[in-house]
């Protein structure tokens, strides 16, 4: 599975780095986005509705948010 | 049947792009969002960094917009490219260091670049003449639309009936009777509108989406590039500016003082990029020193910060100071007395 770094990055750069990763993937592709910044709890599952991906688990330890996406049709 | 035309909306996250969007849909036009991320944007993490504003329902707005519209929202980092934009503005600054006409030229730019390579047709503002002092008035939204090379391609639904057809309309398949005509700084025919769509709780920004209208915040960048002796910036400076108290005793230094638990929790993040202060002996902020603080620079510098402490009013107070290099020492110090600090340290 893809994975990107975007700790330490404060909303909405995490959700573009998500965007940029998503657009190198195919359709039924998973991508797990590793964050700091709580906001992408909401932003990342928005960002997903409206493309019509689906974010199979958010997973918060410690300060890591963990959130898995997979990819829908472009 | 026929592929609808395509038009790709700047999305903001307030009402003006929202409307604009909606109103191109009613006439079947396949609409998608672009939002620029340039960093000085109000929207999205700042709400979370004071920890007033974590009480606040947290959400961005631009995606929020899209979601109410049913389109796929683009969001694209400008953060590097947009430097030129704030350093150098060739149409100049609002009443801030707010470059209002440079940057939507440079944003229509991006759009039409995007709309080039995604074969789009048309792109489409929330725009409304005499809205803004410097970037929506009737001579400079030509401007706009010609620097942009968006020309007869960039679609203002909103105030359309008072400008020239745009490509669309003469083309046939945009009905200029079915836009709108306002004008001014009023909100009243938006919110009309508004209540006509059903939609609600949109986002209402009191101070303008961008910190760069911020007279406080542009303070603050001004200091910066005076006291480096250059006008440039990174992503980190620009955060940085957003929190904190900033107090300059010298040129070649400044404290940035932490003022709530929301924000010594952001600065945290900074710490391994400056010498860094916190009270250990009583409970007091986090404060980062941006510059080339001397010896006798940081005991002062400890001295206002147990000023900011809880042992404001102790005889002595103790700081541990940790430089760039990790290593960490104690210092105590006597506060700095409280109605002593010069006025003129505050940024």
């Amino acid at each position: 599975m893809k994975s990107v770094d975007a700790r330490h990055l404060l909303c909405p750069l995490p959700v573009i780095r998500a965007q940029d990763a998503v657009a190198t993937l195919q359709a039924g592709d998973s991508l797990e986005v590793l964050c700091t910044d709580p906001g992408v709890i909401h932003d990342i599952p928005a960002w997903c509705r409206v493309h019509g991906h689906e974010v199979c688990a958010i997973d918060e330890q410690e300060e890591t948010i963990t959130i898995t996406i997979r990819v829908g049709s472009h | 049947m026929s592929e609808p035309h395509k038009a790709v909306a700047l999305i903001s996250g307030g009402l003006d792009s929202l409307l604009a969007a909606r109103v191109m849909m009613d006439q079947g036009v396949h609409v998608e969002g672009i939002n620029f991320y340039t960093g000085f944007c109000v929207e999205g993490h700042t709400h979370a960094i004071r920890k007033k504003d974590r009480a606040r329902p947290k959400r961005n707005n631009a995606l929020w917009v899209a979601e109410q519209l049913g389109i796929k929202l683009h969001i694209i980092d400008i953060i590097e490219e947009y430097k030129d934009i704030v350093i150098n503005p060739k149409h100049g600054y609002g009443s801030n260091l707010n470059p209002c006409l440079d940057c939507k030229v440079f944003m229509v730019n991006k759009a039409r670049e995007w709309l080039d390579a995604h074969g789009f047709d048309c792109i489409i503002t929330g725009e409304v003449i005499g809205q803004r002092p410097m970037s929506q008035r009737r001579d400079t939204m030509p401007v706009v639309a010609r620097e942009s090379g968006a020309d007869d391609r960039l679609v203002r639904p909103l105030c359309a009936k008072n400008l020239p057809p745009t490509r669309p309309e003469k083309e046939g398949w945009l009905d200029r009777d079915k836009l709108h005509g306002y004008s001014g700084r009023s909100r009243k025919p938006q919110m009309a509108l508004a209540a006509h769509y059903g939609f609600e709780d949109y986002a209402q920004p009191a101070g303008g989406c961008c910190f760069l209208t911020d007279k406080q915040y542009s303070v603050k960048l001004a200091d910066l590039w005076a006291t480096r002796g250059k006008r440039e910036y990174d992503l980190d400076d620009i955060m940085l500016l957003k929190v904190g108290r900033h107090i300059r005793p010298g040129p070649h230094y400044k404290l940035i003082v932490g003022r709530e638990e929301g924000e010594n929790r952001f600065m945290e993040g900074y710490r391994k990029r400056f010498v860094h202060m916190l009270p250990t002996s009583h409970s007091g902020p986090l404060v980062l020193l941006d510059g080339e603080p001397d010896d006798d620079d940081i005991e002062l510098a400890a001295r206002l910060t147990a000023r900011f402490s809880q042992g404001r009013d102790a005889e002595c107070v103790t700081v541990e100071v940790t430089g760039k290099d990790g290593e960490s020492r104690a210092l105590a110090v006597k506060p700095y007395p409280a109605g002593q600090v010069p006025a003129d340290w505050y940024i």
